[in-house]
């Protein structure tokens, strides 16, 4: 019971798009929301897109802090922002990524192409 | 240890529902007191499935999603089902990184997701009528 309480708080909020996006000299931060599925997704796409046009931005660094659940939408985001920063010869890296995120991200390859940093810090070193 | 519980659901087919599906499939997974991993699994081939139902089955247009959901003793059984285009290739979509959508950022990665992390998966589809994904899972935490 405590579990369904807890999804049904997650459904609620999830309506107010918890997303949140930061801007460090050419770096875009994205914190990822609770859930991160195909409804979330169309919206991050959309507002990441919007970014990088009017805030030259270069890198993306997605902060999985708050997110406790992705499914393949996730993957198809992450893959695409990929590759439109490519072609202006930025970079895209992750970090705070748990348990059941990393699985996801494992099975689709996606380490083959995209760094991992442990923490927010580290990863604002390297994206300069 | 015998345990038999069903349920059905149908709920529309808009994106917001893909998080109420998770939440009906998790309340009821919760009953056998699964490990976190196997309810995420769980959860993660139901979102998948349930999403390219929405927006493959009904491409994004008006219709319902069917979610039934069945325990025999130690495993779970899931259908999700819809009444939208079918799957003209079913082969050819269960391969890894194909998408029938390249224009939407999918990863193509559903079937392959749902494979995984579920022990079965069917899917059953005619063009025009409909698809039927069906997902088995034995959760070895209910032996113990």
């Amino acid at each position: 019971m405590e579990n369904l309480l807890k999804y049904v708080n997650i459904l609620q909020r999830s309506k107010q798009m918890e997303l949140e996006y930061d801007i460090v000299g050419r770096n875009l931060i994205v914190r990822v929301s609770e859930e991160l599925d195909d409804h979330n997704a169309k919206c991050i796409a959309g507002g990441i897109d919007k970014l990088i046009r009017h805030h030259n931005i270069k890198n993306i660094i997605f902060d999985f802090k708050k997110t406790s659940f992705m499914d393949s939408s996730g993957i198809g985001v992450i893959f695409s922002k990929y590759k439109s920063i490519k072609n202006i010869g930025g970079n895209v890296v992750i970090t705070n990524v748990d348990r059941s995120v990393e699985r996801l991200l494992k099975l689709a390859g996606i380490y083959k192409i995209i760094h991992k940093y442990e923490n927010m810090e580290t990863a604002l070193k390297v994206c300069r | 240890m015998k345990y038999q519980n069903e349920m059905k659901v149908e709920f529309d087919s808009q994106s917001q529902n893909e998080a109420f599906a998770r939440v009906v499939i998790s309340a009821m997974v919760a009953q056998l007191d699964p490990t976190l991993e196997e309810l995420s699994d769980i959860k993660t081939a139901v979102s998948e499935a349930v999403t390219n139902a929405i927006i493959h089955g009904y491409e994004e247009c008006e219709g319902k999603v069917h979610m039934l959901c069945k325990i025999y003793d130690s495993t779970i059984y899931i259908e999700v089902k819809d009444y939208g285009k079918g799957i003209e290739d079913i082969e050819k979509a269960r391969v890894p990184l194909y998408t029938s959508k390249p224009e939407l950022d999918r990863s193509g990665m559903g079937f392959t997701v749902m494979e995984t992390f579920m022990d079965e998966v069917e899917i059953e589809s005619k063009a025009g009528i409909g698809t039927k994904v069906m997902m088995r899972k034995k959760l070895e935490s209910i032996d113990k």
